[in-house]
């Protein structure tokens, strides 16, 4: 079945995707399909030269995003995509340098890297794909998980409070702060498109479904409850201050721009 | 000038254009003289939140087309093993200087050490080679640092400075040459348009030609076993042979790599082998030990990885035994006996740190062999 969805000759966005490398390895019902084309639709909406925009992941399943993009793109170390991008920026100014990568990646393992860039002000842009789990080593509690949510590490529920990542960095000292959910694609792609032309360190999260681990655990057992319960939790406050965006289990989403 | 000093100013002559750091005793003053020295050439200095974002950035500005390093000292090290490893699987060009303390862990901050040797050579995980040079003086910092970066531009991997406290800290008079009389290597670029461009397709000497972001080839650069199109590649046949590339690219190249000082090796029945501040203070022993009339020869290792195991198994057939002074409970003299073959004895002389040899101890080695 893969192989026929694949040998279509033409996509809108072919000359974005490393194609000889499809199949990707995501599991059926991730959001970070819909992160990708929402990454590559604002890119070509910003009118960026393709040939000085790279992308830096780190580990994870959003950590192979890198890998199926046709820029510049580097795969590096778990939490170290953020200091790679800023030397990479930083030695070639005329670069955009955009960061994709996952909750646990940015903001446990490189959470000391995400202020501090945000603090510095880098001039990078993140994408922080939130699905608030450990994806690739299979659903482990991370620094996302909401409250009592289970998790293969959690059975019993998380007992430890989330970080709250838009008022982190926020807090941190970044110039564009915004949320959305895989559910509000529209939204997000003009967000992103904001973040790639904003000076300065500028952060989207965007809350996306794990079925597989998140999921399955947690009564959303598919991709579509889990985009159902996006579209009918998710509620725009634009402008607020992000430190009222905390996320509880099964509440509501609080999504917007924050920091612009 | 002081020895870190000195590396600075190596680095600058190199061509590095790039330095992140975090400070870090006995290394500080590299940092320091690099914040200052590089807004002069515009370059770039960043001080970063630890060892490990250090590296990174460090590597990140590498693929972004410029030279770049990094200074630290034993537990900055220890945090820099993780991003060495990335540096040598997606094969960037990059120094990393270790002004080496006393040891385990926080240790002697301003005292010397040379017990980092083996991290060196192995400390980041998996199968590799590695260049390691080993300074002896200011002077030889500032031309050991550039050549670390000729050899990582010409090889395309994490070149290591190893220096200690005493080195680094030492105030001698350094010869900074004309710009025009210093050799410079350049990294090799594709010649190929982009379309044809493989990333990791080596040339004959196992290096492929390295493209910069920006550049248009859109390369795939990643630290997971790849092909020589840069794109992941989960098979054993893949994974035989890019670490065998990685480990031959230096191993078969090691006759332009490594770099020794003889003295006086012929028909000496001892021969002293030694590195850094501990071959300093053996050339001192070994003077003492000829004016008694034992003939003694020298073995600098200027390379110390990869090793110069031929010439030691060389000149293991015609010695009676090698001394072999360090400032750890014997790391390299574990080398230098493995490539004796037995042939002749390994007599290490170990001091712990916080200090280095007294000529004495290493005049009582040499005579200790004679009884």
């Amino acid at each position: 079945m893969t192989a026929v969805i694949y040998d279509r000759p033409v996509h809108a966005l072919d000359a974005y995707l490393r194609r000889e490398r499809m199949p990707h390895i995501w599991c059926p019902g991730c959001g970070l399909g819909i992160v990708v084309n929402a990454f590559l639709r604002s890119l070509i909406k910003s009118r960026l030269d393709p040939d000085k925009v790279a992308v830096v992941s780190g580990i994870g399943c959003t950590g192979r995003a890198a890998g199926y993009i046709k820029l510049d793109s580097f795969h590096t170390t778990h939490g170290r995509a953020i200091p790679f991008a800023t030397g990479l920026k930083l030695a070639n100014p005329e670069l955009k340098v955009v960061v994709i990568s996952g909750d646990g990646d940015l903001a446990a393992i490189g959470g000391n890297h995400l202020i501090h860039a945000a603090r510095r002000n880098a001039d990078i842009t993140v994408l922080c794909v939130n699905n608030f789990i450990y994806g690739m080593t299979g659903g482990q509690v991370g620094p996302t998980t909401p409250m009592t949510a289970r998790t293969t590490t959690s059975v019993g529920g998380n007992i430890d409070e989330p970080f709250n990542i838009p008022y982190l960095v926020a807090a941190s000292g970044a110039a564009y702060v915004a949320r959305w959910t895989t559910a509000q694609v529209g939204r997000l792609e003009k967000s992103i498109r904001e973040a790639l032309l904003k000076k300065g360190f500028s952060l989207v999260e965007i809350i996306s479904p794990c079925p597989t681990y998140y999921g399955r655990m947690n009564k959303q057992r598919t991709g579509l409850e889990q985009m159902k319960y996006y579209r009918d939790n998710s509620i725009v406050k634009s402008g607020i201050d992000p430190k009222h965006a905390a996320i509880e289990f099964n509440g509501q989403i609080i999504v917007g721009r924050f920091v612009e | 000038m002081s020895g870190d000093d000195a590396c600075a100013e190596g680095a600058i002559s190199a061509g590095c254009r790039f330095f992140a750091g975090y400070p870090i005793t006995p290394a500080s003053e590299i940092a320091e003289r690099m914040s200052e020295r590089l807004p002069e050439v515009a370059g770039t200095y960043i001080q970063m939140e630890d060892e490990l974002a250090s590296l990174a950035a460090v590597l990140g500005a590498s693929w972004g087309g410029v030279k770049a390093m990094t200074a630290t000292s034993g537990p900055g090290f220890s945090l820099m093993m993780e991003n060495l490893g990335l540096g040598i699987m997606t094969e960037t060009p990059c120094v990393i200087v270790d002004v080496q303390r006393g040891s385990p862990s926080t240790g002697l901050p301003t005292l010397s050490g040379q017990a980092d040797m083996m991290q060196a050579r192995w400390g980041s995980h998996g199968s590799y080679s590695i260049i390691a040079l080993a300074p002896d003086s200011p002077q030889e910092l500032y031309n050991l640092t550039i050549r670390a970066f000729n050899l990582s531009e010409k090889y395309r991997l994490p070149v290591l400075v190893m220096t200690e406290a005493a080195t680094g800290h030492m105030y001698e008079k350094v010869m900074i040459p004309p710009v025009n009389e210093i050799e410079i290597v350049q990294r090799r670029r594709p010649v190929v348009p982009p379309e044809e461009y493989l990333p990791f397709q080596p040339d004959a000497d196992k290096v492929p030609p390295m493209a910069s972001a920006g550049e248009g080839y859109r390369v795939h650069v990643t630290g997971l076993t790849h092909d020589e199109r840069g794109y992941p590649a989960m098979t054993a046949a893949a994974q035989d042979r890019l670490v065998r590339r990685l480990v031959d690219k230096v191993e078969q190249n090691s006759h332009d790599i490594i770099d020794v000082e003889e003295d006086g090796l012929e028909e000496a029945e001892i021969v002293v082998c030694s590195y850094g501040i501990s071959a300093r203070v053996s050339r001192i022993a070994v003077e003492q030990a000829r004016e008694e009339g034992i003939r003694v020869g020298m073995l600098r290792l200027i390379t110390v990885w990869p090793f110069p195991e031929a010439r030691i198994r060389e000149i293991s057939t015609q010695t009676r035994a090698f001394i072999v002074p360090e400032i750890n409970y014997g790391q390299i003299s574990l080398e230098v006996e493995r490539c004796a073959c037995g042939n002749a004895m390994t007599v290490p002389v170990s001091h712990m740190g916080g200090g280095v040899h007294s000529p004495d101890e290493i005049l009582r080695a040499i005579k200790s062999v004679l009884k």
